[in-house]
């Protein structure tokens, strides 16, 4: 059923109590009912029902790939697929169809995953809001949530009305709505600084971010290639390990044996919501009264992260940008005959001159962060536990008044140092704000060490019993399909 | 050879050039040296009157110029440096291009194992330090036929550094002397070549071909230690023959394997470095001694004209026969060069190094490669001087022509000739046949075997020496004929009937009385003369050792 889970879905197809082609049906009517939150660029219906069609087929001869056999997955307008056209948000690309498949993509459909669409994002990966890409913002799902409404409704100070609507958090804002809203089970989202954590925890997701190296880049139209890392996006974590097959098998390990960090110091920054701070707390509570050792460690480079970031993300993405000339791809905005150079490639950081001063630097700092990590995994911890977010979704007319990069700067705090060492995290929904939003709290696990860092983090989501979103007044007559579904009443707070 | 006044319109002005000696001595006045050795010798006694307080006279200033260069070498393998796509010469446009190679977004890297092992080997023959770890980097600059906007190069830690080049220059006048030189090599890269630009001036569009893009290069820089024309095609030849013989490049200037970039500067010795040209893409070795011989002339003339030297990039025009500005004065280009991201720091190992356990094919080992070095160059030609007693000189020329030195060697393997007399043959005889009808040696029209044979029958006297020219010049015709059918059905047999060659001797005695009468005076130059009348009478075909030993005879009774 649309809106439970992969697993509860998997396991309906398997027992044939519904086809792909119904699946993928529902999901396609419920894309079609939730165009306004705009989390699709280009929907591939066509595309999407050929596939089903054949996992159909291979249902009823007893050939099913396995369980993402028949599954509908949205990715990310910023990863190739042969054939659909890829336009990273961006004029420059628009038109441009790959002739390959990313490898994650293709890994997907060799499982017999269906390819329900191209998901919205910020224009290239870049920004914080999945707001700043040439086809508008994203919509989150939970402003039109019972939970969200409810809660404005007592709240005589806020504005009623659809222009209200809160931001996804970005850059994968486009993925995360698509699985939110119920029109698809999984998405693929990219993370160079915190892309996917950061839209997983404002739409009540789980996120993660397989170590640098693990899962191959190929086909991913690169924002910053030493740090972009591909990322799902699940409704929850127990959806998590059908579609990591290609990562690696789930192997249980006991928890007790594990030494669980909050690193207070430099992530308790005074812009945190008091409600995530505590949230963050009772979740080190939590791990304590389990059996595992808190214990408080410093990292105490992170705070020069995002600088150093801005630094290094300019001079990649500069030089990623400098294929897009013109000549390609885009519109040919230079004059040839005048020899004049793509602006874009000029960028300050990026001049020879600049090279010792900023760039050389920012990378010994990178080198000071990941030591960091490595430190911190060395004196025997296991998992780090720290928030995804300063806080709950905003409303997109509150986001927009700061820039972008101030706002990237802002939102991926906590989320940018992860990218810079290259290690795995994940962001789990937690519980919901007094707002009724979703809170999600991050756990960094050791470099390769993915296994472990999900095993924690299942454990830990199980535990908290996240809410599901209701969007009853939204799907109206799609109720049937959110009939089966409990709302967990479960949750941290209580 | 004095260089004629150069006129062109490059520039919309004249150049008055001082006469030049080979083109490669760079002095007012008239030419005393030949080489460019006198200038290198000066300007290490550059302390010398040349630079006293003095004013000298204009036209008695001494010139030295500093040659540096950069070879781009493409790298002989099957796929290119970063994709698996095919490396072809004249394959059809765009035939030969991975997603990669067009720089579609989302593409990555792969290393290809077969060009880190040539770069390796090509730094191990030019005697350099193998850098066990070296880096990509990002090189920036924009033209339609780098389609990334960038090519991956080794900047800042390349794979082979500090090596030497020896080549050797010929002495000129002393026969077969061959003076050995030695150029430093600053580095060898590793680094993508880029597509090819076609313009289409009628239509006013530029096609582009990816089929050359991404195909591995090998960028050898030379320290500038070269200060000639001839002195850089030489090195360059040297490093051709050491690829060649490595099998790391094809090395084919004319097919674009091999591209050569000159920096150049003039400067009185002893004082400062001048401001530098860079004459790019040169891609002949002629031209490249030209281009590079008529840039340090230019550069007097303006220097000496009151004229500065803009440090620009030129390209030498090959029908003028003259360098010209390819771009107009602007700010020195920023590549912005950075890390590549996508390609991680590339290490090697060498047996002390290497992990144990290690998978050989997941790894390079460098003293492995070592052991597989084939004969380099100067090894082939030391052993020609010791093995065949030549003179170092031919051996440089059997291995200068291409395909020389294996016709030489199955030349040897099969005649009984003395192989001073094979050398002769073929770096006299044969070769110049080639030269006169521009023939390569694999055009020729004569076999190893069949001139083999032929030099039996010189070796077992069958026919005399003027007789084995006039067979080979019947063999070069191509009729299909064997030299012994030639030299049968020509009666070119030397005589072996002794008692019938004394008769000859005998009747040419009698009817010279006079010459006779002189040689028994003691005019010993005399019997020289009998010789050849008996030879003439002889039709050639009698062996002048045995005329004179029998005409010897004669007079002494």
């Amino acid at each position: 059923h649309s809106g439970s889970s992969l697993r509860i879905a998997s396991a309906a197809l398997k027992q044939g109590q519904i086809t792909p082609t119904e699946l993928c049906q529902k999901c396609l009517s419920l894309i079609k009912k939730t165009k306004f939150l705009n989390a699709y660029i280009t929907v591939s219906e066509e595309v999407a029902l050929k596939q089903a069609e054949e996992s159909e087929k291979r249902y009823k001869n007893g050939q099913s790939l396995g369980d993402l056999d028949g599954i509908p997955i949205a990715v990310k307008d910023n990863f190739s697929t042969s054939g659909i056209e890829t336009t990273c948000a961006s004029n420059m690309l628009k038109g441009y169809v790959p002739p390959y498949n990313a490898t994650v993509v293709q890994k997907l459909l060799d499982q017999g995953a269906l390819l329900m669409g191209k998901t919205n994002l910020d224009e290239f990966a870049m920004g914080s809001g999945s707001t700043d890409g040439i086809f508008g913002p994203v919509k989150n799902p939970w402003s039109y949530s019972k939970q969200y409404r409810e809660k404005k409704k007592q709240n005589p100070h806020s504005k009623s009305g659809d222009s209200d609507w809160l931001i996804t958090g970005g850059s994968s804002g486009g993925s995360a709505a698509a699985v939110s809203a119920f029109t698809c089970y999984a998405a693929l989202g990219s993370d160079t600084g915190g892309s996917t954590r950061n839209p997983a925890a404002h739409c009540g997701l789980v996120g993660f971010k397989p170590s640098y190296g693990l899962v191959s880049r190929h086909g991913l139209i690169p924002l910053v290639n030493s740090m972009d890392q591909f990322y799902h996006i699940f409704s929850c974590i127990t959806k998590g390990p059908e579609a990591q097959n290609f990562i690696k098998s789930f192997i249980p390990i006991l928890f007790q044996f594990c030494v669980f960090t909050s690193s207070y110091k430099e992530y308790l920054v005074p812009e945190l919501s008091s409600e995530i701070q505590s949230l963050w707390s009772r979740a080190a509570d939590l791990f304590e009264s389990q059996g595992a050792k808190v214990i408080e460690v410093s990292l105490p480079h992170t705070s020069y992260s995002i600088v150093c970031y801005h630094v290094l993300c300019t001079s990649e993405v500069a030089s990623n940008m400098a294929r897009f000339d013109g000549l390609q791809y885009g519109k040919l905005t230079v004059d040839l005959k005048k020899n004049t150079k793509n602006p874009l490639i000029h960028h300050p950081f990026f001049s020879h001159r600049n090279y010792e001063n900023y760039f050389i630097k920012a990378q010994k700092v990178r080198r000071l962060i990941a030591n960091d990590f490595v430190n911190a995994f060395n004196s025997g911890v296991d998992v780090l536990l720290t928030p995804t977010t300063l806080s709950e979704a905003v409303p997109y007319l509150e986001f927009i008044k700061e820039d972008n990069r101030t706002r990237s700067a802002q939102d991926d705090i906590f989320t940018q140092a992860v990218n810079m060492a290259g290690l795995p995290a994940v962001s789990i929904p937690v519980a919901l704000s007094n707002q009724g939003l979703p809170i999600g709290l991050q756990f960094i696990g050791r470099a390769f060490d993915d296994q472990q860092l999900l095993t924690v983090a299942k454990w830990f989501e199980k535990q908290v019993q996240f809410p599901v979103i209701q969007l009853q007044e939204l799907m109206d007559d799609c109720s049937a399909i959110l009939e089966n579904e409990k709302i967990a009443s479960v949750s941290l707070k209580q | 050879m004095a260089a004629p006044v150069l006129r062109w319109g490059c520039r919309g002005r004249r150049w008055a050039l001082a006469c030049v000696d080979g083109g490669s001595c760079y002095r007012r006045g008239p030419p005393t040296g030949s080489t460019c050795d006198r200038i290198r010798g000066q300007s290490s006694v550059a302390q010398q009157p040349l630079h006293t307080a003095q004013k000298p006279r204009k036209g008695e200033h001494k010139w030295a110029a500093v040659v540096g260069l950069e070879i781009h070498a493409q790298i002989s393998s099957n796929s290119k440096l970063f994709s698996g796509s095919q490396v072809r010469f004249s394959a059809p446009p765009n035939s030969l291009v991975s997603f990669f190679d067009a720089s579609l977004p989302g593409t990555l890297p792969v290393l290809n194992r077969r060009c880190v092992e040539a770069a390796v080997m090509t730094g191990l023959a030019l005697n350099c330090h193998i850098n066990k770890k070296s880096l990509f980097d990002r090189k920036h600059y924009f033209y339609a036929d780098l389609p990334a906007g960038y090519q991956i190069t080794q900047q800042r830690l390349p794979i082979a550094v500090n090596g030497s080049l020896t080549y050797g220059i010929s002495a000129g006048k002393e026969r077969g002397q061959v003076i050995p030189k030695t150029v430093r090599v600053k580095q060898i890269q590793l680094e993508q070549d880029s597509g090819k630009s076609l313009h289409d001036d009628l239509r006013s569009q530029t096609l582009i071909d990816l089929n050359r893009a991404g195909v591995g290069l090998l960028e050898v820089v030379l320290e500038p230690d070269l200060s000639c024309g001839e002195e850089a095609a030489t090195a360059v030849r040297e490093l051709q023959l050491i690829l060649q013989a490595l099998g790391t490049s094809q090395a084919n200037m004319a097919e674009g394997q091999l591209r050569v970039d000159a920096n150049i500067s003039v400067h009185h010795p002893g004082q400062p470095l001048g401001v530098r040209t860079e004459v790019k893409n040169l891609n002949s070795i002629r031209f490249l001694a030209k281009a590079i011989d008529y840039e340090i002339q230019r550069q007097i003339s303006e220097l000496e004209n009151g004229g500065e030297i803009l440090n620009e990039t030129r390209s030498f025009h090959e029908k003028l026969g003259c360098t010209v500005s390819m771009r107009d004065k602007e700010a020195k280009q920023d590549y912005r060069f950075m890390p590549e991201p996508n390609l991680p720091p590339l290490l090697l190992y060498d047996a002390t190094s290497l992990p144990t356990g290690a998978d050989p094919q997941q790894v390079i080992n460098i003293d492995q490669i070592r052991e597989t070095l084939p004969e380099l160059p100067s090894v082939t030609r030391e052993r020609l001087v010791q093995q065949y007693g030549m003179l170092p000189e031919h051996s440089f020329t059997l291995l200068n022509e291409v395909g020389l030195l294996e016709f030489f060697q199955n030349v040897i393997k099969e005649t009984r000739a003395e192989p001073k007399k094979v050398t002769s043959w073929v770096l006299n005889i044969f070769l110049g046949y080639l030269k006169q009808e521009n023939l390569a040696v694999s055009e020729s029209p004569v076999t190893p075997s069949v001139l083999a044979e032929l030099l039996d029958l010189l070796d077992s006297r069958t026919i005399s020496s003027s007789a084995a020219k006039q067979v080979f010049e019947e063999l070069w015709k191509r009729e299909g004929k064997t030299p012994g059918q030639i030299v049968s059905e020509k009666q070119l047999e030397l005589m072996q009937d002794r008692g019938a060659l004394e008769q000859f001797c005998y009747s040419v005695m009698k009817d010279h009385p006079q010459v006779v009468m002189d040689v028994k005076k003691g005019n010993s130059r005399a019997i020289n003369k009998l010789i050849g009348l008996v030879r003439k009478a002889t039709l050639n075909r009698a062996d002048p050792a045995m005329i004179k030993e029998i005409l010897e005879k004669q007079l002494s009774t």
